[in-house]
Formats: structure tokens, C-alpha cells, sequence
């Protein structure tokens, strides 16, 4: 979707402004909303491609206006009202009301722990070659899809060159709406910098993104 | 960035208590229908707060910086080769290093949302899922190095890495002059976690930490 959480390339945001001795947390709320995405997560209420989406379709002044585990916690909210584990009713209320859905992996206590600190795997088996090999020119595709996507704006309908060729992985497009994993090849596709931005562009400027096959026709 | 800030530090109290109450609530609700225990939510947020962080890239990048042969393995596939390290266990599939070199810089980004190594970085700063970042590095990477005080020659090539897939990244920086013959372990001291991102470099031999 082309939704106000596609930022590259946009202007007018301002300085990046490090903090020294940044806190791992700023209050504590803040590891309460990571442990409680983390842990639903791995109770299989949903996966990364669907909290990404949720936190995509916040309204562009609620998203620009939340900091960062603001956003994470109106998306998980809004995700398991959607999808049945909890009601709004109970959300009103602060407490359960409604018997539990089941979770696809069970409670999530502390015996899934370690589970949830390693990183989880989204190669997948091959179901058909690849369509492209490393060093061919490729196009990102003009594309705007209504629901999720990976495929940033600023790249769409420019050629860059196939880098790295990552195997197959799940599709976030089709996996975020439920609608299955749908493997793709995944490669890293370099482009210059001018061609993106233009004449004004850095000279020295190289860009790329991780583009999955149905992203990319050949160029 | 500067938003995330004030919103922290200035304007809105009243609004961080709310989320605060609506955050216990959701917590409340989870635990009651008993899809959490509340003490595994704890122990994830203490793995994160003690085991996890950038001392585990900075151990990766001295190793790299020492051992030829583990560098080489390592630009290969990151994963397999951090896989190796029995005292860096929690890397992720499809970890990806970039080596920086006299004539290119490696910056990384996710222009989409705030995707980042945790398991060899830990939790990202503020700074790197803020707007200012994510929407300026694909485009005005010199730019945003001024930000953090970084300048890099103008003929040098900036290289800049947008995660837009469940791939990571991982900046190697140069190793440092004048650390001809240090160990690993005071080599790992000198690797920043800015200098992991692209954002900075490692602390010189010398230089207060």
C-alpha cells in the first residue's frame, strides 16, 4: 500500500538527531508492547508481514504522530480485536469478558522463551528456478498495491542490476493477508543513485533493496 | 527523531500516561484469557536488556579483523559463519555482511519500517526508526552522515542498504590504525554500534570511549 510508512525519499522530516546514551526503553510500557508482540507472535496469532501491515493502515496522523512502540502497540491492539482474540468491549473494560481464542501455538509462557530470541527462518524450498541471475538488468515493477507490499515506491519503475541471489523465501505481499506463504526468489537489486533521484543526485550514490521475483521484470 | 523526543521528554504527559494505562490494560486482557504469562514477557525483556547487543557484532568484526580466513567465510555467508562462534549463538538466517574499504561505505537502512540485525545489534535506537532517518538515507546518505558529525572523502562511493526483506545487514568497518597486534578482545572495544550501522566508525587507539 502506498502509505505514509514508505518514507524513502520524502522530504521535510528534518535532522536525524542521535542521543547519546540512548536507553534501551524509554519507559517502561515500551518493553511491556515489545514482549507482548514478541510473545503473540510466537503464539501464532500473527506473523511479521501481518503486524508490519497493521502498523502500515494506522491513519497517516496517527502513524506520524506515534513514536515507535505507540505504533506497535495500536497496531497489536487493533490486530487481535480483528482477528478474534479479544473484543472491543474488553479492550473498554481492561479485563476479559469473552471465553480465549485458541492460539495455533499455545499459551505462551516461559518454556518459549528461548524460541522467541532466536531469529526465525523464512528461506524456503524452491518451487521453480530462478527467473534471474546475478548481473542481469532487471525493472522493479510500476505496482501499487491496496494491502501490503515490500516494494518501496522510490525504486518502482527503474532498472538496477541483480546483486544477490538469496534463495527462496516467504512472500510478505500474499503471507501479511493470510493468504499463504507463496515462497519467492529473493535477490538484492542495486541501482544508481542518479537514476533514482536525478541529475541532483549523489554522483557516488548506490541503493538497493531486497526485491522478491514478482517484483521485477527483465530489463 | 526530534518528534519521538519531544513526544517523550516535552509536550505530552498526559498522553503517555493513557498509553500507559491502555498498555496494562492489553496486558491484563492477554494474561486473563490466558494467551501470556506474564513472567515470559519479563524474561524477554531481560534477554533483551542483558543478552542481547552490539557487543555481539563488535565480537563478530574483531574476529574478522584478525582472522583472514574467518573474514573470508564471514562475507560469504554471515550466517554460517557467525554459526561457528559457539559464544555468538542467536544470529538469524540470511545475515549478510558488507565490508567496508578505502573506496566505499556501506550505510543500512529500512525505508519501510525499522528492520535491523538485533540479534548481533540489539534493540535499534530511536534515531534509526525515525522519519528523518529512514526517509533521508537512500537519498542524502551524506546528508544524514553530517548528522552524526561523520564527513567521508566526496569521491568515495556510498553504498547504501535498504532492508526490505528478511535479509540483514551488517556493516565490517575498516579496522582502525595503530592496533597493529591487539587481541580480539581489545580489538571488539573499538567497534561502535554506529560504525556496525554505517552511521559512524570504530573509536581510534587512544581515543576516549
Amino acid at each position: 500500500m502506498n502509505g505514509v510508512h514508505d518514507m524513502g525519499g520524502m522530504d521535510g522530516f528534518g535532522k536525524v538527531e542521535p542521543e547519546p546514551n540512548e536507553p534501551m526503553f524509554h519507559e517502561e510500557w515500551e518493553s511491556r508492547v515489545l514482549a507482548m508482540v514478541r510473545a503473540m507472535g510466537a503464539a501464532g496469532a500473527f506473523n511479521i508481514d501481518t503486524s508490519r501491515y497493521y502498523r502500515e493502515t494506522l491513519p497517516p496522523h496517527v502513524y506520524l504522530a506515534s513514536s515507535y512502540y505507540k505504533k506497535w502497540f495500536l497496531g497489536l491492539e487493533e490486530m487481535l480485536i480483528e482477528k478474534g482474540y479479544l473484543t472491543r468491549e474488553e479492550v473498554e473494560a481492561g479485563h476479559a469478558m469473552q471465553p480465549a481464542k485458541a492460539l495455533k501455538h499455545g499459551k505462551f509462557d516461559l518454556a518459549n522463551v528461548e524460541r522467541v530470541m532466536v531469529r526465525g527462518k523464512f528461506a524456503r524450498p524452491a518451487s521453480a528456478p530462478a527467473k534471474f541471475k546475478i548481473g542481469d538488468r532487471v525493472r522493479a515493477k510500476n505496482i501499487h498495491p491496496k494491502t501490503h507490499t515490500r516494494l518501496p515506491r522510490y525504486v518502482r519503475g527503474h532498472v538496477g542490476i541483480v546483486e544477490l541471489n538469496h534463495g527462496c523465501h516467504v512472500f510478505p505481499d500474499t503471507a501479511a493477508m493470510e493468504l499463504g506463504e507463496h515462497p519467492q526468489w529473493l535477490y538484492t537489486i542495486v541501482f544508481e543513485g542518479r537514476d533514482l533521484w536525478g541529475e541532483d543526485g549523489d554522483p557516488t550514490l548506490k541503493v538497493s533493496i531486497d526485491a522478491f521475483e514478482p517484483y521485477l521484470d527483465p530489463a | 527523531m526530534s518528534h519521538d523526543h519531544d513526544h517523550h521528554h516535552d509536550h505530552d504527559h498526559s498522553e503517555l500516561s493513557e498509553t500507559e494505562l491502555r498498555v496494562r490494560a492489553l496486558e491484563t486482557i492477554l494474561t486473563e484469557k490466558g494467551y501470556v504469562e506474564p513472567a515470559a514477557l519479563d524474561a524477554i525483556i531481560q534477554a533483551y536488556e542483558t543478552k542481547i547487543g552490539p557487543h555481539n557484532g563488535a565480537r563478530v568484526v574483531a574476529k574478522a579483523w584478525t582472522d583472514p580466513a574467518f573474514k573470508k567465510a564471514l562475507l560469504e555467508d554471515g550466517s554460517k559463519a557467525i554459526g561457528t562462534l559457539g559464544h555468538v549463538s542467536r544470529v538469524g538466517d540470511h545475515l549478510v555482511v558488507v565490508e567496508n574499504t578505502p573506496d566505499r561505505h556501506n550505510m543500512v537502512v529500512c525505508t519501510l519500517c525499522s528492520c535491523y540485525p538485533w540479534e548481533m545489534l540489539g534493540l535499534p535506537p530511536v534515531w534509526y526508526k525515525a522519519a528523518p532517518y529512514r526517509s533521508r538515507a537512500v537519498k542524502d546518505p551524506r546528508g544524514v552522515l553530517a548528522d552524526f558529525g561523520v564527513t567521508l572523502p566526496k569521491d568515495i562511493e556510498i553504498r547504501v542498504w535498504d532492508s526490505t526483506a528478511e535479509t540483514r545487514f551488517l556493516v565490517l568497518p575498516m579496522r582502525p590504525a595503530g592496533t597493529e597486534g591487539w587481541s580480539e578482545e581489545q580489538l571488539a572495544e573499538l567497534v561502535t554500534r554506529d560504525s556496525m550501522i554505517g552511521t559512524g566508525f570504530p573509536r581510534t587507539p587512544g581515543a576516549p570511549s
